[in-house]
């Protein structure tokens, strides 16, 4: 009698156990439908001519699928006076942002290697300094820093936002390679000294070395920082030196002509495509420096 | 000399980035402190005024808007993005054979670009050929969802495209943090046979302390910086509607002309940021030293 019970019992939890899996992976698959509705809402409206969007259906597929809307996207669509679609700004973040996290990553990769591995009365207080100046919202050094370009020569130019990339940028990577070369024990720079390599030496033939994943950590970092920036572009950029988020939002939120939602569409992808791939190819270094980022700083 | 060299050379290294942020960012930080307490329009003055841009800041309806806005939409923000981050680690926590492909979905968001989610949730949710169109399309005639264009609705489309972008990166934090949770503990009560959710909640997320005010200060620095999503979403309509403090400040700063209020504003922004980060990173920076 007692075996039956039992058996009866467990079957039942057993029947439990897999009607809640089911409603777990329901739960999970709904939750990824949120997440991914929006991105497949922008691939198949680009994808359809304005007429198909203006009579048809939001999720519908497209009936016939044209990529005209990429093209005027690409290189027709008008940001204000100026129609030559995306393809400019494109070209503008790209001349930002490689030499704007190249310098900013070697800068922090200096800094770091200097705090972690080479202290110096008062050095705790200056990286304390710099990593402070990652929480500033970034409001409160605008008009200065507008009027700073204007002296400089350099305001409204593309130079003139990779100098504000790097400044700002400093924080952030300098932290990075400072929590990272803090764990590499100072026995390790001390036998060095002794046998005699100096400061530079050390850091080129042991520290680097050892760095690549905390350089792409912070090339990703910055990278997806810069690429996505809107703030300083939007106010350190004047017609032609804007970067592609500035182009994009000119797009969308013009008021002339009809909206064309297709191209709109086609232009927020194009713009979202190399973070997209960054993402994509070396998410588990992008998640690394997005809780880096957050966790420390 | 060669001595004094290598023996300086780690300060000299650190010293052109110590004193671009001695600049840039403290040194800016005091000018338009300085800029604040004074009566400059489209060009700074310097003679101190005392507080008056703060008095005009805080008589401005605009302001008002944009304050009571930040508000609702932080707190919104923050609990919605905290408890939904909270549930999908916890979901992705079950052994899910999918688990990686899961996570990626769940996060691709925060790869974007403000200026693109907004643009996206911008054509989702218009109501002539969106969301609204879609359900009436489906037969329901009087179904309305207008809130894209409804003054009083307006700030919770920002709440939505907020969520969409950073929640996944909650659960990634969380996530994180489940798996820190000393495994013995819990393998201990489950022979106990203490039940799953029990675990959870005597458990796991008691020990998560840290990772939650951790989610906290990121999302609430969010928050108070959001302005991307602002001007691709709504551009701070309809009329003031969405309006936050960093859009009131950028208005007053480039298209206004009114140094004065884009520098009051600023500081206010910055107040807020520190009184929330401060005593973050003062703990932080002890606990570290300890």
């Amino acid at each position: 009698m007692t075996d039956i019970s039992m058996t009866s019992q467990q079957r039942q939890s057993q029947t439990g156990k897999i009607v809640l899996r089911w409603l777990l992976y329901i739960a999970l698959g709904l939750f990824a439908l949120f997440y991914l509705l929006p991105l497949f809402v922008m691939i198949t409206t680009s994808l359809k001519s304005l007429d198909e969007i203006r009579t048809g259906d939001l999720i519908a597929l497209p009936r016939d699928v044209t990529f005209d809307a990429w093209r005027t996207a690409w290189s027709g669509a008008c940001t204000g006076i100026q129609c030559e679609g995306v393809r400019p700004y494109f070209w503008n973040s790209i001349l930002i942002a490689i030499p704007a996290v190249a310098i900013s990553t070697l800068l922090g990769a200096m800094n770091g290697y200097v705090v972690a591995q080479w202290k110096f009365r008062g050095a705790n207080i200056i990286f304390s300094l710099m990593l402070f100046g990652c929480f500033i919202p970034f409001q409160v050094v605008l008009l200065p820093m507008a009027r700073t370009l204007g002296i400089m020569g350099i305001a409204g130019t593309i130079p003139g936002l990779i100098f504000v990339h790097v400044i700002y940028g400093l924080g952030f990577t300098t932290l990075f390679f400072r929590n990272y070369y803090v764990s590499i024990p100072a026995e390790l720079t001390k036998a060095a000294k002794v046998d005699g390599a100096g400061f530079f030496r050390i850091f080129w033939s042991i520290f680097l070395p050892l760095s690549l994943p905390i350089v792409v950590v912070t090339v990703i970092w910055q990278f997806t920082q810069i690429w996505n920036d809107f703030l300083f572009g939007v106010s350190f950029s004047q017609a032609g030196t804007q970067p592609v988020t500035v182009a994009l939002n000119n797009i969308v939120n013009s008021t002339t002509g009809v909206k064309e939602y297709n191209v709109d569409m086609a232009a927020a992808i194009i713009a979202a495509l190399p973070t997209l791939f960054v993402y994509v190819v070396a998410g588990k270094y992008f998640i690394r420096g997005l809780t880096a980022g957050s966790v420390k700083g | 000399m060669t001595k004094w060299l290598e023996e300086n050379t780690p300060k000299l290294v650190l010293a052109p980035s110590f004193i671009a942020v001695l600049i840039f960012v403290y040194g800016f930080i005091a000018w338009t402190a300085w800029v604040s307490f004074t009566r400059s329009r489209l060009l700074p003055r310097y003679d101190i005024e005392g507080l008056i841009q703060y008095e005009r800041l805080f008589a401005s309806p605009r302001w008002d808007t944009a304050l009571n806005n930040l508000f609702v939409f932080g707190i919104l923000f923050i609990v919605i993005a905290m408890v939904l981050g909270l549930v999908l680690a916890i979901l992705l926590d079950q052994n899910i054979r999918t688990e990686g492909a899961i996570r990626t979905i769940y996060l691709y968001p925060m790869a974007l670009s403000m200026i693109v989610t907004g643009t996206a949730w911008k054509w989702i949710l218009n109501p002539g050929l969106g969301v609204e169109a879609m359900v009436r399309g489906w037969g329901f005639e009087n179904f309305t969802f207008d809130w894209l264009v409804n003054p009083d609705m307006a700030i919770y489309t920002i709440v939505i495209a907020a969520i969409w972008q950073s929640s996944g990166f909650v659960m990634a934090l969380f996530l994180a943090g489940l798996r820190s949770v000393d495994g013995e503990i819990i393998k201990a009560a489950q022979v106990d046979g203490i039940p799953t959710w029990r675990i959870y909640t005597a458990i796991i997320i008691p020990s998560m302390a840290p990772i939650f005010l951790s989610a906290f200060i990121v999302l609430s620095h969010l928050a108070i910086k959001s302005f991307d999503l602002v001007i691709a979403l709504t551009g701070g309509g309809p009329g003031y509607a969405t309006d936050l403090p960093a859009t009131y400040m950028y208005a007053m700063a480039f298209s206004r002309g009114d140094i004065g209020q884009a520098a009051s504003s600023a500081m206010i922004m910055m107040m807020v940021v520190f009184a929330i980060v401060v005593p973050y990173l003062y703990s932080e920076l002890r606990s570290k030293d300890d």
